[in-house]
């Protein structure tokens, strides 16, 4: 009988935090898997353009990314303050657009390569002549389904200065 | 003498605090936003040789822009707030007689002579300046766009009871079980068919 009554004064036992560390470790790893890190830093101004009909990009490892807009206030004095082309880290002029698809499509996996998209992240200031010479390169080589990146909002917000 | 024997154990009782930073910072980094914006195809870059289709010109709805931001729709001085119906009524005009091979059934236009025939035939053609602004080039193409959603989706309501971009939306998502998509996808064919989006964009000009 003593076997059983041992309990008897009625304490609730503590719950064990013993395994919280494991848990929170496994959110952890979770979170360090899933998170990318930003690997290019955008040297352009970039104030999207809003349009009311979009469609998500969904999968980003299919998406090239083209930045275009006016140098930020440290890049100037280097580069002037006429929009320019930003590809990956550095600015650059309408006819390296075309090799630099090609170098990005061919670092993707080969099913990938005829489903990529050319994300075209432009400032809404910049002006349509840079945009002309970057789909005249983008039809060149044959990168043909592109995306205008917006911010979702009302289309007429644009028009003001 | 000291006693010797197991070390003592380490106090692990901070671990969780460790790594509950380390969560919260990663938490904080990590971005899932997905970019959005509106979707176009460039038009393959055609053999020199060939010879360009004639096309009526009345079925064909010109859009300009000029540098200042000013719209000259069908040689017209527009608003940009007036584009989208002046779109629609183009497109859904269904200009065809009754009876003939292009008559448009299900357009709900005013069927006038001068305008386009039907919407397969329509073709909306965009030219701009080099120098004008983007945000009002986006404008206009989020206009046009939304002038073929609103007349896919009263299609869509009409043979489906759905919504044209709702549809559309559920397609493209990656979690829709693949029965449904076979589904989804021959709807949305079917509507694009009605009102395929025939969009032109000319070569920009240059000066004045």
């Amino acid at each position: 009988m003593s076997k059983f009554s041992k309990k008897k004064d009625g304490e609730v036992p503590a719950v064990s935090t013993a395994s919280l560390p494991d848990i929170v470790f496994m959110l952890l790893f979770f979170f360090m898997t899933v998170t990318v890190m930003k690997d290019t830093s955008v040297k352009v101004e970039n104030d999207l353009p809003k349009a009311s009909e979009i469609k998500k990009l969904e999968k980003k490892d299919r998406v090239i990314t083209i930045y275009v807009g006016a140098p930020t206030q440290e890049y100037q004095k280097l580069f002037g303050s006429e929009p320019k082309i930003q590809l990956n880290d550095k600015f650059s002029s309408p006819s390296e657009v075309g090799p630099y698809i090609l170098q990005e499509r061919a670092k993707k996996s080969e099913d990938l390569q005829n489903v990529l998209t050319t994300s075209l992240k432009v400032d809404r200031k910049a002006n349509m002549g840079i945009i002309s010479d970057i789909k005249e390169e983008l039809r060149k080589v044959n990168a043909l389904k592109i995306n205008y990146t917006t911010y979702e909002g009302i289309a007429f917000d644009n028009l003001k200065r | 003498m000291p006693r010797r024997g197991a070390p003592p154990e380490v106090n692990a009782g901070s671990m969780a605090d460790i790594a509950f930073l380390l969560l919260i910072f990663f938490l904080v980094t990590t971005t899932i936003e997905t970019d959005a914006g509106l979707d176009r195809m460039l038009p393959p870059m055609e053999p020199p040789t060939e010879t360009p289709p004639i096309i009526k010109q009345k079925n064909i709805f010109t859009v300009n822009i000029n540098k200042n931001g000013q719209l000259l729709v069908e040689d017209e001085l527009a608003d940009i707030k007036s584009l989208k119906e002046k779109a629609i009524a183009f497109l859904d005009n269904g200009g065809a007689a009754k009876g003939t091979e292009e008559y448009c059934s299900y357009c709900k236009g005013k069927r006038l002579e001068n305008s386009s025939d039907n919407p397969d035939k329509a073709i909306i053609s965009l030219k701009n300046d080099r120098e004008t602004q983007y945000g009002i080039y986006i404008t206009v193409q989020n206009e046009i766009v939304a002038a073929y959603n609103e007349l896919r989706n009263r299609e869509a309501q009409r043979l489906y009871k759905t919504n044209f971009t709702d549809m559309e939306a559920e397609y493209l998502n990656p979690e829709t079980s693949d029965s449904r998509k076979e589904v989804l996808k021959e709807r949305v064919k079917k509507i694009q068919e009605l009102y395929p989006q025939k969009f032109s964009e000319a070569e920009t000009s240059t000066g004045n």
